[in-house]
């Protein structure tokens, strides 16, 4: 049986298999088979919403061109176009952010340990990946950049225009590509899949309470000498706000 | 083996069994396929060291390339050795041709039109959001396709064994089955079933599956074929090779968790996981004192035959690196490296330190054999040899302490710059190293260029002298 083909085939091959995918698959899906998947229609809450008429509002002519002419009245009807444009456009920017690796050196998920949650916020639970944003899921396995899941509302649009066109104009000593094809030219003028990006990047955390969530550093309980390594980390995120 | 031939009359010839035309084209498409992959490191690699000549270039994007190298190394690369290699071994191991020759010649066209639509549909930004399996959602069926053929057509010699069979073939059947599995998972539950947190235990099953159950079992099936027939001597036990092949079917499966550590994902799949990778070390230790047992008494070929050289090199890393993974599979050691370039290093001791090694040497062994020719020049070989080796030494030594540092200070809450500021010499290094694995590469793709022409020249020279001898008579 150990040697032969069938015992090689059925238990190794199907057996061990099936064991596997049972015990290490089938167990997380019957236990998370109780949170129902969010469309991304379902994700538009108001701070994404929030970002996306900051959005049509900094870039008019690129908006206009890449999701149309917001409806000037205020209304149900205003709502729903711009909640119908915001989950078309989240969809657009998660299809750039896999496309481009992005996930590959910016990982999605907070663990609870290493400080990770002084540094980048809450840790991460089930819930939040269970929408269709997250299909396949995101985690992400390396950081060369930080996480970003909560990276929404920390830095303005502008900002990431600018940051995505050159990420080292901004980060001096960044290892990041930039990203021109996203934009006709430059910066200010973001095409379609550059503002769908933008939005993404502001929806990651924007279902916490806590968002948007800033980098918190407190000094170091030990005395040292002269706090050197606490500042200057937290003046650059603090006075990137709103 | 089928029935034991009474005389050598009955056993089919060589030429019955095996394609060598086909084997020829495998392991050449293989050799082109890791120059592109490692062309797309070597993008990522200047890019990380901030000097990316292309900067601005969609088509030439480094996050894209990043993901040629990955897939080009394992699609590309890995697997069309090993379908070479495959096309080699099973007949002669078998007796029996494969099942069809049609078949073959499709399966190897379907795969060059997989292989590349990969790499343009990872070029035009089309990449799945699955590690390892970024081919595009419209190659994937295609890809299963193909994967369900290759099964059919080295299965089809197989099925026609009766009783206990050699360990190479227990290997190659568990493969073929498990990769096939192993990729419907990976490539189609996360996107079309489930989502979130399981697709991500899912996702974790899938890269280390590709791994353990795809290039690790064909990799142990071919050296225990390879090593025996070079040093002309039995394994050194048989027990062994039950106990390494056994333990690895059962264990590795249950590892995949391990890549997603202090995740959402259930905390006792997580200690599950880990447990089982520490009992892999344990399994990987009898496989390689098994294969060390058998080369005593023998070392003089490590000096003479190149191929064992690369083997048992292969050897050393592969249990460097499943060393290396007991430790970091555990939690304490996770909190600390995990995301940081020890895994990288770790990655590419795998990949390149033992699997590609070990193809190269099949590569090295093989090709001579088919052109019937010696190789074009010894030195050449020692360079290949000792370029690439220092080089994987280098990068994967060098990743391995940056990711050590790297975790201390993320966890000393250091600035996020200041860590990239630290990185950047070590990238540096790193680069150095890939430039000497690069090159290895180049001179074995000119001196297999060579060693061709060399071919040749001898055939037309033989040509010529029976003709002449047919002139004179």
């Amino acid at each position: 049986m150990l040697e032969n083909r069938s015992g090689v085939f059925f238990i190794a091959g199907l057996f061990f298999f099936a064991l596997a995918f049972v015990s290490q698959a089938v167990v997380p899906i019957l236990m998370y088979r109780d949170q129902p998947e969010l469309t991304a229609e379902q994700l538009v809450n108001p701070n994404v919403r929030f970002q996306f008429e900051d959005l049509a509002k900094r870039f008019p002519e690129p908006f206009k061109a890449a999701f149309g002419e917001v409806p000037a009245n205020p209304g149900p009807e205003r709502e729903e176009w711009l909640n119908k444009r915001a989950a078309e456009a989240l969809r657009v920017g998660r299809k750039a952010y896999t496309g481009e690796a992005c996930w590959h050196c910016h990982s999605q998920f907070v663990r609870p340990v290493s400080n990770e949650d002084r540094r980048f916020g809450p840790v991460s639970e089930a819930w939040e990946y269970q929408n269709e944003l997250q299909r396949p899921v995101m985690f992400g396995t390396r950081r060369v950049g930080p996480d970003l899941s909560r990276e929404g509302g920390r830095r303005s649009n502008d900002w990431h225009a600018a940051h995505l066109f050159q990420p080292n104009a901004l980060i001096s000593g960044s290892p990041m590509p930039s990203y021109k094809w996203y934009f006709d030219g430059s910066p200010d003028k973001p095409n379609k899949k550059g503002l769908s990006l933008i939005l993404y990047l502001q929806w990651l955390g924007s279902w916490l309470e806590s968002y948007p969530y800033y980098e918190d550093y407190k000094a170091s309980p030990l005395r040292l000498p002269e706090a050197k390594s606490a500042a200057p980390a937290a003046a650059p995120a603090a006075g990137e706000g709103e | 083996m089928r029935t034991e031939p009474t005389s050598t009359a009955e056993i089919p010839r060589h030429d019955e069994l095996v394609d060598e035309r086909l084997v020829r084209w495998y392991l050449i498409s293989a050799a082109l396929y890791l120059a592109v992959a490692m062309t797309g490191g070597f993008l990522m690699g200047f890019q990380l060291i901030r000097y990316n000549p292309f900067s601005g270039i969609e088509l030439l994007s480094p996050g894209r390339w990043r993901m040629v190298h990955t897939n080009g190394v394992a699609y590309g690369f890995i697997a069309s050795a090993f379908l070479g290699m495959l096309h080699w071994v099973v007949p002669r191991l078998t007796l029996r041709p494969v099942a069809d020759k049609r078949l073959s010649y499709f399966i190897f066209f379907a795969w060059q039109v997989v292989v590349l639509g990969t790499v343009v549909g990872l070029l035009m930004g089309e990449a799945q959001g699955l590690e390892w399996g970024e081919t595009p959602v419209w190659i994937d069926p295609l890809a299963q396709a193909g994967l369900g053929l290759v099964a059919i057509n080295f299965m089809a010699p197989i099925r026609h064994l009766k009783g206990p069979m050699y360990v190479t073939l227990w290997y190659f059947t568990a493969a073929f089955i498990w990769t096939f599995l192993t990729y419907a998972m990976g490539n189609f539950i996360p996107q079309y079933f489930v989502n979130g947190t399981s697709a991500g235990a899912v996702g974790g099953l899938f890269i280390h599956d590709l791994v353990g159950l795809f290039v690790t079992p064909l990799g142990w099936g071919m050296m225990y074929y390879f090593v025996p027939i070079m040093l002309k001597k039995p394994i050194w036990s048989h027990g062994l090779s039950l106990v390494g092949f056994w333990g690895l079917a059962f264990f590795y499966p249950l590892t995949g968790i391990h890549h997603f550590l202090y995740t959402p994902i259930p905390m006792f799949l997580q200690y599950g996981a880990v447990l089982s990778t520490i009992a892999v070390e344990m399994v990987v230790t009898t496989v390689v004192v098994n294969f060390f047992a058998t080369i005593k008494g023998s070392l003089s070929a490590l000096k003479d035959n190149m191929p064992i050289r690369w083997f048992y090199t292969g050897m050393v890393f592969y249990f460097l690196t499943c060393l290396q993974c007991a430790f970091q599979t555990t939690l304490t050691f996770q909190a600390l490296i995990h995301f940081s370039d020890w895994v990288v290093g770790h990655a590419h001791m795998v990949m390149y330190g033992v699997f590609s090694q070990w193809l190269i040497g099949v590569t090295v062994y093989l090709l001579p054999r088919i052109w019937r020719t010696e190789w074009y020049s010894r030195r050449m070989l020692e360079w290949h040899y000792w370029l690439s080796v220092v080089g994987i030494t280098i990068m994967a030594f060098d990743l391995i302490v940056l990711g050590l540092f790297q975790g201390y200070m993320w966890a000393s809450l250091a600035p996020w710059s200041d860590v990239i500021a630290f990185s950047i010499p070590w990238w540096a290094i790193r680069m150095i190293a890939g430039t000497l694995m690069f090159a290895s590469h180049l001179l074995f793709m000119t001196h297999m260029l060579l060693t061709w022409m060399k071919a040749i020249a001898e055939r037309k020279a033989e040509a010529a002298g029976s003709a002449a001898v047919a002139q004179t008579a």
